[in-house]
């Protein structure tokens, strides 16, 4: 049997194998094995808990595939918080027909990123839909983590004087997506960031306890992400086009497409608001990790124009960065 | 050789400078196309002029001329049976006289966003059972890839692809606005990708009939602040001439291959834009000898016609009269995300740079 039907996700006989051959095989752990109807653990502390699906089409792509992407996502949304990331769960929903060699190839990579991680995976859950239903594959995962004490870092926390640093180039994840869409006949070779941000972060707020913001800019790209973080906080947000870090082909195809690299989903970078006189500390640490080895600062906090982004340009005009209207790619996560 | 690089700051400022050194007279510039008002704004360029230049933007968006009649005609073909409705992305969110064809898709009309009709041509390969419609909105510049797509349909007998042209021609808008008489301009920066089709020598009537100088320009922030710099300078000096200082693109007469391609499917006939009514001789229709792919023949079907949305005034910004800020929809009821007219949908359209450039803040 090569493909998935119906009664994998019946519950019965054909469910158990699914289970025990594919996802028992690569998640295996003491807490998944006890196989009862919740994940049982004690723990303690604040908690962070958070939810993300993913539909990403294709489900392959340069850079990686939908599950490195939903360990990845759900890991960063905790890490944002602060948070080091411990348990996750996971939720299949399969289309009717799907090839068995590609799931198995997903609960690798699953694997894969959840051992980078160092998260594990301790319940789950699979349905398939009829043929049509359903595109492939569609994962959810869910997330528990732990904040530590003194830890304080949330949207609405950026104040006047801060510096804003971005992890790394913008704009990667959207791309690598768009040049796979068959209907592109895009050459390229742009892979997608996708990327676990958390063993960086945990570097981070040990070095600077200071940190007032972290939030990873996926959809909607960078401008969207400082837009929410200026109204949450009510101050504004004012960043320098010639400091935004854009490799060149992502440039080149955003030339092209004429889209705009700031509207560009990323899975695998952060942006940080912190204390002016902490920037050097915090750029040091950062650029230790393999994913912040390009962290730099890219704009301010300002007191004036409060909930609102404004961009330098090149010429040294000043324009509005107003959040992402429309969608210009649906289904890049 | 090094490539000049058309947005160096450096090279911007001088200019600059050059501008605010010549720049006197209250000047009015129109921009004719959509891409140099949203580089505009997106380059901050604006800021930086001198206040007695005024750029007012123009006609020159495919998706905000087209008539809302033809709209309507798109979205009533996406619900035909068995048809694949091929289309730019900017056409999916216009708002017809009673929805759009983001709204028929999430109906269940099968709508695939391409980006050039030969990704259409090949939907209708991969799907023989159905009829593929390419919805063909565009000026000089689209006109010939649509051409081709048809020429290769033609050549490997693909019987199931039919391009629906609402394709338009710009020197018949050019030449009604300045008719129209409604705004006063000093200079026109011409279009730079429409001109490398059709040639700089196209826009010669405009200094010679209308008395105003132009300027074919591209569209980095190099290429626009020099076709500003030269408006301004042969405004000052009294010259009426055009001047092309998109060399690397554009020649006096254009891309013969190009234009070519469109006189062999197409001819000209007299069309309905929004905003400036029924031009003669401004519409391109596909020749009787390819008729079998034009979908109008194909599908005729009986499209009402309907007022404009209460309010709207994208009648009036398309033809440079006002800019989108006298509007009183504009930002209020009317954004990109809830578009009422076309203005705010199309990446070319003037609402939707004023409001994403933050131009009215």
């Amino acid at each position: 049997m090569n493909q998935i039907l119906l009664s994998h996700g019946s519950g019965g006989k054909l469910t158990h194998q699914l289970i025990k051959d594919i996802f028992i095989k690569y998640f295996d752990n003491p807490i998944l094995s006890q196989m009862n109807d919740s994940a049982v653990f004690s723990t303690s502390g604040k908690l962070a808990f958070t939810t993300d699906s993913y539909v990403v089409n294709p489900i392959f792509f340069p850079g990686g595939d939908i599950g490195k992407l939903a360990v990845n996502g759900t890991v960063n949304d905790l890490s944002m918080m602060g948070a080091k990331p411990i348990y996750i769960s996971t939720g299949f929903i399969i289309e009717e027909g799907f090839s068995i060699e590609e799931l198995e190839k997903v609960a690798r990579s699953i694997k894969e990123a959840s051992e980078e991680a160092e998260v594990e995976i301790v319940t789950g859950d699979t349905k398939v839909v009829e043929r049509g239903k359903a595109d492939k594959l569609f994962i959810n995962t869910s997330g528990i983590g732990i904040i530590p004490e003194e830890i304080d870092i949330r949207g609405d926390n950026a104040r006047p004087g801060d510096a804003v640093i971005v992890s790394g180039t913008i704009g990667d994840h959207g791309i690598a997506i768009l040049s796979q869409r068959k209907d592109l006949h895009f050459s390229t070779v742009i892979k997608s960031d996708t990327a676990p941000l958390n063993k960086m972060v945990e570097g981070m707020i040990r070095a600077v306890k200071e940190i007032h913001v972290l939030r990873d800019p996926t959809r909607g790209g960078l401008a969207t992400t400082l837009n929410e973080i200026a109204k949450a906080s009510s101050v504004g947000i004012e960043i320098s086009e010639s400091e935004i870090p854009v490799s060149a082909p992502v440039e080149n195809a955003c030339n092209l497409l004429g889209l705009d690299p700031l509207y560009i989903a990323n899975e695998g970078k952060l942006v940080a608001i912190v204390p002016r006189d902490k920037v050097e500390e915090l750029l040091e640490v950062m650029r230790k990790f393999l994913y912040g080895k390009e962290a730099k600062v890219i704009g301010e906090v300002t007191q004036g124009h409060p909930q609102t982004v404004l961009l330098r340009t090149r010429l040294g005009a000043h324009r509005i960065l107003d959040m992402l209207t429309g969608d210009p790619l649906p289904r890049i996560c | 050789m090094e490539r000049l690089n058309y947005n160096s700051p450096e090279i911007a400022k001088k200019i600059l400078d050059e501008i605010h050194l010549y720049s006197h007279k209250d000047t009015a510039i129109m921009e004719f196309c959509g891409t140099h008002t949203h580089s505009r704004f997106k380059f901050g360029i604006k800021e930086l002029l001198p206040k007695n230049i005024n750029m007012i933007s123009g006609p020159g968006c495919p998706v905000c001329v087209t008539d809302n009649k033809d709209i309507d005609y798109c979205i009533a073909l996406s619900s035909l049976p068995d048809v694949i409705i091929a289309t730019f992305g900017d056409m999916v969110r216009v708002p017809g006289s009673y929805k759009s064809l983001q709204e028929a898709k999430a109906d269940g009309s099968d709508i695939k966003i391409v980006y050039s009709s030969i990704d259409a041509l090949n939907i209708a390969k991969e799907n023989p059972y159905k009829k593929v419609i390419f919805l063909g909105v565009g000026f000089e510049t689209t006109a010939p890839t649509v051409a081709a797509s048809i020429i290769e349909a033609e050549k490997n007998g693909i019987n199931n692809y039919f391009v629906y042209s609402m394709h338009k021609l710009t020197p018949p808008a050019m030449k009604a606005i300045l008719d129209l008489g409604e705004v006063n301009l000093n200079g026109i920066l011409g279009p730079g990708h429409v001109s490398t089709v059709i040639g700089w020598k196209s826009w010669e009537f405009v200094p010679l009939e209308y008395k105003i100088p132009v300027v074919v320009a591209g569209f980095d922030a190099v290429d626009i602040l020099l076709g500003v710099f030269i408006l301004v300078k042969m405004y000052e000096d009294n010259k009426l001439e055009v001047a092309n200082t998109y060399i690397r693109a554009v020649k006096p007469f254009g891309n013969s291959y190009a234009l070519n391609l469109i006189d062999e499917v197409f001819e000209k006939e007299d069309t309905s834009w929004r905003g400036l009514g029924e031009l003669p001789q401004s519409g391109l229709k596909i020749k009787d000898k390819y008729k079998r792919f034009d979908a109008k023949v194909r599908f005729p079907l009986d499209v009402p016609s309907t007022p404009k949305p209460k309010g709207c005034r994208c009648d009036e910004v398309i033809r440079g009269v006002i800019a989108p800020l006298e509007c009183p929809l504009f930002k209020t009821v009317c954004s990109p995300a809830q578009p009422i007219g076309p203005c705010m949908v199309s990446s070319e359209g003037t609402c939707s740079a004023y409001y994403l450039y933050g131009g009215g803040r």
